[in-house]
């Protein structure tokens, strides 16, 4: 197995820069708009995370499916879900994503192979087999990427589905980010075992840590994941050891940690952390994609605050299907 | 119609059995469409818990007679999404009770996937599995939950009771775009009939009158639906007309015809194997007084299963499921007759 290595191309990283600014900004709008009692419901927030949904992406072929969590703001941005249509989602309009009836949690998109937005943790695992048992029985060359949190790792369907898509060599990236604290309970204070890779090895699916604060590292390790689980090899399970910033949700007083541990995770934070190895990176160039950015996202609010509601007479709608057959 | 020339030009019947009707059911699909796999526990070289797919492994392979490991939740959910990625997938699981073990796959995906994507990701999904009593399985392999799925919306589900049913439901159900449960009666499989050799897909979504009367209507599906025919039988020996409902569908159900036959017969019994309380027979019943409450002559009775644990001693598994005696009773008082003598009465209806 060959792994892309070298210095990064100066572009590559300025484009990496963006999306995990983007994300990052979105995310805040997203925290301010909950206040203004905009978005309602649950909001999860990836401020901290952004390498690891960025990383990743760059892996992912635009015919790969992606599974994804109640914290998926992120990968849906980084996969190419317009923040148009996730903002009209979470403000419950017509043009969102899902029309309204997903919200924050359940963001699905067909162009992009997006299968949600799963805010059942370990909920998608199963899911994410069956799509790369469908890839493997279709004969087709393309993968499933499954983010889970490291809670997902104490329920069966984890342990279940890395078992069956090892058993079956499907094409499945387990793509594991580990931010230490499933809401407000400790890694070690849930697993007996708490090295999540040891865990993996043991369905014999080949399982690596790695610093998910690094969005160079994230990429590198998911091309190189992508290429083994492409070539037909079976799973590959990535632990990215990363942190989130904000709180678990907007309910969330944040009494299992301490201020100091946040602090000091925040002296790893991935954004100026790859700013500092951008050659020539400067004040200029950064407020220029700022203001690009803050325009995006302006954009995405006024799009979503335009946007219409979905008819209560067409409530019922997609319950079932509307045409005879998918 | 009863000519010698018509009787000789119509197509032998086949002898054949329910399970034998599934599995051909099975391999007919399997031949048609190659997006159709079956997966579940011992589907392949077991031959299926209840002997549905025994040959199919090697008339089709591994690949899409697939051994799955005792993984309810991971192999429904790979179901889920297989379908979504372009298969047809059936998902055998043994029997209801382990179902509930992926029950958060069934309700919080397949179910909502469609909606939740806003229309976008459709899950043409069908699970069977077997359902119900009369085997002396006890307490965790016995029972009819096909109600419990039934209140749930985005899914589908069917109970058939013939063997028409059993060979011509699968196919359509894979037609639908959306997940079929399909509920097999585990006490069905041994049954044995004649079936036109030409049997294939029947629609799904309307229930079917098995007999006619007009005194009273007696609901069925599933494995109550030869104890009501049973209890017709006495009735009949008594000059009571009964008419027998069969339900097929229990979601969607077919509030017309249900309906309908109410208006015929202005008396109802509904009988079904799940727990009388917040069952499918309640929900019958709704919607009886919902729409044909004028209609009525006498209250809608039900016989439902004794709100026990099934039980594993044979006489109390009898006693706890509806039976057609039970049945009998209930119609009777529906059209004001006493008990006769030596029944139970009322106070022990279930």
């Amino acid at each position: 197995m060959s792994a892309p290595s070298g210095p990064p191309e100066r572009a590559h990283s300025v484009h990496l820069l963006r999306e995990m600014l983007r994300i990052r900004r979105f995310e805040e709008k997203c925290a301010e708009l909950y206040a203004a009692e905009k978005i309602r419901g649950f909001l999860h927030l990836y401020i901290g995370e952004e390498a690891v949904a960025v990383g990743a992406a760059e892996a992912l072929e635009p015919d790969d499916a992606v599974v994804s969590t109640y914290r998926e703001h992120g990968h849906a941005l980084a996969r190419g879900i317009s923040a148009r249509s996730i903002m009209a989602e979470m403000f419950g309009r017509l043009e969102g994503c899902c029309r309204g009836r997903g919200g924050s949690m359940h963001l699905f998109d067909a162009a992009t192979r997006f299968y949600g937005g799963n805010a059942i943790v370990g909920g998608g695992l199963p899911i994410a087999v069956g799509l790369a048992l469908a890839d493997a029985l279709r004969g087709l060359r393309r993968l499933t990427a499954c983010f889970f949190g490291e809670g997902a790792v104490a329920e069966g369907e984890f342990h279940e589905s890395l078992n069956l898509a090892a058993l079956w060599r499907l094409p499945v990236l387990f793509c594991c980010e580990n931010n230490l604290y499933a809401m407000g309970t400790a890694l070690a204070r849930s697993e007996s075992e708490p090295d999540l890779c040891l865990k993996a090895s043991s369905y014999e699916v080949p399982a690596w840590p790695v610093d998910g604060m690094d969005v160079l590292a994230v990429e590198e390790a998911a091309r190189r994941a992508a290429i083994a689980v492409r070539a037909g090899g079976g799973p590959i399970f990535l632990e990215f050891r990363t942190y989130r910033f904000r709180a678990h949700s907007m309910y969330d007083p944040q009494l299992y940690r301490t201020k100091e541990e946040v602090e000091a995770w925040k002296q790893r934070d991935p954004i100026p952390a790859l700013e500092r190895r951008v050659a020539g990176w400067g004040a200029g160039e950064r407020d220029r994609i700022e203001r690009e950015i803050a325009a995006e996202i302006d954009d995405a609010v006024a799009f979503a605050e335009a946007g219409s509601l979905e008819l209560v007479e067409d409530l019922a709608r997609f319950v079932y299907s509307e045409r005879s057959g998918p | 119609m009863s000519g010698p020339s018509s009787a000789a030009a119509a197509p032998a019947r086949v002898h054949t059995t329910y399970r034998d009707a599934v599995r051909e059911a099975l391999r007919d699909a399997l031949r048609r469409d190659e997006r159709v796999f079956l997966m579940g526990e011992d589907v392949g070289r077991y031959g299926g818990c209840f002997g549905v797919s025994r040959g199919l492994l090697d008339e089709f392979g591994p690949e899409r007679i697939r051994d799955t490991p005792l993984s309810e939740s991971a192999f429904v959910g790979a179901g889920i999404g297989a379908a979504m990625g372009g298969m047809r997938p059936i998902v055998e699981i043994m029997t209801v009770n382990f179902s509930l073990l992926a029950l958060d796959q069934i309700l919080n995906n397949a179910a909502t996937i469609l909606h939740m994507s806003g229309g976008q990701f459709h899950v043409p999904l069908v699970i069977r599995m077997t359902t119900g009593a009369g085997r002396q399985l006890a307490a965790q392999h016995s029972h009819s939950l096909e109600g419990w799925y039934a209140h749930i919306p985005g899914i589908k589900v069917l109970a058939p009771a013939t063997l028409e049913d059993a060979r011509g439901m699968l196919w359509t159900a894979l037609e639908d775009p959306d997940p079929v449960l399909i509920f097999e009666h585990g006490s069905l499989y041994g049954m044995a009939g004649e079936l036109a050799p030409d049997a294939g897909a029947v629609p799904i979504d309307r229930a079917a009158v098995r007999r006619r009367g007009g005194d009273v209507s007696l609901f069925a599906y599933g494995g109550t639906l030869g104890k009501a025919l049973e209890a017709a039988d006495a009735l009949a020996a008594e000059r009571i007309a009964a008419e027998v409902i069969d339900l097929r569908s229990l979601r969607p159900l077919d509030t017309g015809s249900i309906v309908d036959s109410v208006g015929r017969t202005h008396r109802a019994v509904v009988v079904d194997e799940g727990w009388r309380s917040g069952s499918l027979a309640a929900e019958l019943m709704a919607r009886i007084m919902e729409e044909a409450f004028y209609e009525l002559d006498a209250p809608v009775e039900r016989v439902c299963s004794a709100e026990v644990p099934m039980p594993y001693a044979k006489h109390l598994e009898d006693a706890a499921l509806p039976q057609p005696a039970r049945v009998v009773e209930a119609a009777r008082r529906t059209l004001g007759l006493a008990a006769p003598l030596g029944a139970s009465g009322r106070a022990s209806r279930g």
